[in-house]
């Protein structure tokens, strides 16, 4: 019976892919779920639509419809992410109740960490704006407009959210010409979340810095905040608890001075200056006297330790 | 003088044809250049949102992002490729993991009892001298079967065995055994590792148990009642059980094999050979010593010089051990009367 309490992987695909459902160190890149609710068109359709567009290729799309309620059951969510290997998901789904409505979440130990339910109250697609379109893969600059986002709790989360949707990958490094795509979340009295995306136009200033102007290149949505579910505050700390290993020990001995001057501090072991080979000089060699003094100096202590060990015998 | 003053002005008025890249803001705004975020805390402009509110989004927004451009500006860069490369600082904004941070391997029960025993491993040498062999050979790994065949090229049937018994299948069969053995507590040591509780037999619940697990759970149950499921409910797509015994309802199990094989005859007479011509087992340490009793008691017919048993080290004690009383005295563990039987 015991044999049958854990399943092996057969294959080693299977292993392969059993490992990567374990915990790790360094997490790859988080992916979206694009999940379709029972009824799902329209503008939460288009909105899935340009989401993806935006997340590319950090996605995995699912195309069939799913009678799924979220926050009533999140199992097969749940299980839905597990299987594509996802992070974040997005479930759209219209109904009477609750038209134009999408799900962003995102999970923690295969379990929802938390979810907001956003009502599309007006959406104009990327498509709808006609001009020129950045390219693909750009990391975006994200800008927070309201002093609300930092009131409440759900506020803040939500806003660790969207950077955690929208951020895409943490980078070293950026090259100056590619910060071409801001996205602007503004939270209004009313509650309303105002999604605006622009593309940056570098102009000349005069000086090395330039200055930007911005050109709305969409999608551009007012979103109601409907339903949220939030982890509790142990389980979301325990989630972002980073690992020790990558944190950067102290550097022992490495000083700068006030110029900029790195300067480290080395420590030597002792020099055997006896028995190091160094040049052969022959003012250095010894010369025969001092040989024959040497051997003399040998023999009388071999004979003063014989004496002394037949005088111990004896 | 004047040329430098006439240089400043002329800076000035080109810096004039330029829009400036200065942003005036109440209160300061937080960024974060690692990730390319601002969060701007200012207070709207209430009027303008309500009235033209596209315009005022652009107008805030492009603030903000010169802001956070001016930041990025300033960072130390370096050319790559043709291209201006800036490096970016790490990102301030923490975000959740998708899972736990993976902690150290927990011990198997080997390494847990050798832990607290203090056992530690011993390094073995990789070549053993074999005597029978004269020569150096592995003592584990490449070439070590080898050597070992060539070795016990033949082997012993012991004595009270069938004397057909293929030792080397043997051998074979004992290594299988150990092979299962060890994967069996491998398992062990992975379900340990993961803490979940699992029965050890029966039904294993939804998660573990296989779908035919499942399907004799449900008929088993099923046939429970007083009236043996006789008024249950048929589930969709359920197989019925072929009877009601209980290898008839747990199927897989194997049905007693019928006393009638196809070569009977040869059976019986085999059946009968074992009977007639039973070899008696042969206890050595039992021959040995009723050999001995025999030598003994013809030595005492002779009249030959008699042994005297001499008394057991351990026997002497008996009469030390005083009868226990009630009450009375102390207790010597140290002169411990003999173990088992009370004697009175």
């Amino acid at each position: 019976m015991s044999l049958l309490r854990i399943r092996k992987p057969k294959t080693r695909k299977g292993k392969k892919i059993l490992m990567a459902r374990e915990p790790q160190l360094i997490e790859s890149a988080r992916t979206m779920l694009f999940v379709d609710g029972r009824k799902c068109g329209g503008n939460v359709k288009q909105c899935m639509k340009d989401l993806n567009q935006l997340k590319k290729p950090l996605v995995k799309v699912l195309n069939r419809k799913n009678d799924i309620t979220p926050f009533d059951d999140p199992s097969s969510l749940e299980f839905l992410t597990m299987k594509n290997d996802a992070a974040l998901f997005v479930f759209g789904s219209t109904s009477k109740k609750r038209p134009d409505n999408i799900v962003l979440g995102r999970l923690f130990e295969n379990e929802v960490l938390d979810m907001f339910e956003l009502g599309i109250k007006r959406y104009q697609a990327i498509s709808e704006f006609k001009n020129d379109k950045i390219g693909a893969c750009v990391k975006p600059c994200l800008v927070f407009n309201g002093p609300q986002w930092a009131q409440t709790e759900e506020l803040r989360r939500l806003r660790n959210l969207f950077i955690d949707t929208f951020h895409r990958e943490k980078v070293e490094s950026i090259r100056l010409q590619g910060v071409e795509h801001v996205m602007s979340f503004t939270v209004t009295d009313d509650m309303n979340i105002l999604l605006r995306s622009y593309k940056i136009l570098l102009k000349k200033s005069g000086q090395k810095t330039p200055r930007i102007e911005l050109e709305e290149i969409g999608p551009s949505a007012d979103f109601a905040i409907r339903r949220t579910k939030i982890a509790s505050e142990d389980l979301y700390k325990q989630a972002r608890k980073q690992p020790k290993q990558l944190k950067e020990g102290k550097k022992k001995n490495i000083s700068t001075d006030a110029l900029g001057n790195k300067k480290g501090r080395v420590h030597m072991g002792k020099q055997l200056t006896g028995s190091i080979q160094t040049r052969r000089v022959k003012a250095l060699r010894k010369t025969p006297e001092e040989k024959k003094e040497n051997r003399q100096k040998k023999k009388v202590a071999l004979k003063t330790a014989a004496a002394e060990a037949l005088a111990a015998s004896q | 003088m004047d040329v430098v003053k006439e240089v400043l002005a002329k800076h000035q008025k080109e810096l004039e044809k330029y829009k400036p890249i200065t942003v005036e803001k109440h209160l300061e705004c937080r960024l974060d250049v690692g990730t390319l975020l601002i969060t701007d805390p200012n207070d709207f402009d209430d009027r303008e949102l309500r009235d033209n509110r596209e315009e005022y989004l652009t107008a805030l927004t492009r603030e903000n992002t010169q802001l956070l451009l001016n930041a990025i500006w300033e960072l130390p860069t370096e050319r790559v490729d043709e291209s201006i490369v800036a490096k970016l600082p790490e990102p301030t904004t923490v975000l959740p993991r998708l899972r736990k941070v993976p902690g150290p391997r927990p011990l198997t029960k080997w390494e847990k009892f050798a832990k607290e025993k203090g056992i530690t491993k011993k390094k073995r040498d990789k070549k053993t001298y074999d005597e029978t062999l004269d020569k150096w050979v592995p003592t584990y790994g490449f070439k070590h079967v080898e050597a070992e065949k060539s070795k016990d090229w033949v082997l012993e049937v012991p004595q009270n065995a069938d004397p057909n018994t293929d030792m080397f299948q043997k051998k074979i069969d004992l290594r299988n055994e150990k092979v299962a053995k060890n994967e069996i507590q491998r398992m062990k040591n992975i379900v340990r590792a993961r803490k979940v509780d699992m029965p050890r037999s029966g039904y294993l619940g939804p998660e573990a148990a296989s779908s035919s697990q499942l399907l004799t759970a449900v008929t088993v149950a099923k046939s429970s009642t007083a009236s043996v499921g006789k008024f249950q409910n048929k589930l969709p797509k359920e197989k019925e059980a072929r009877g009601l015994g209980i290898k008839e309802l747990i199927p897989g199990g194997k049905r007693k094999a019928s006393h009638i094989t196809s070569n009977e005859r040869e059976a019986n007479l085999d059946l009968i050979k074992s009977v007639l011509h039973k070899k008696p087992k042969l206890n050595v340490d039992k021959a040995i010593s009723m050999q001995k009793e025999e030598d003994r008691l013809a030595r005492e017919a002779e009249g030959g010089p008699v042994r005297k048993a001499k008394p057991k080290g351990k026997g002497s004690r008996k009469a030390v051990g005083k009868k226990p009383k009630g009450n009375h005295g102390q207790r010597a563990p140290a002169k411990k009367a003999q173990a088992g039987r009370k004697r009175r």
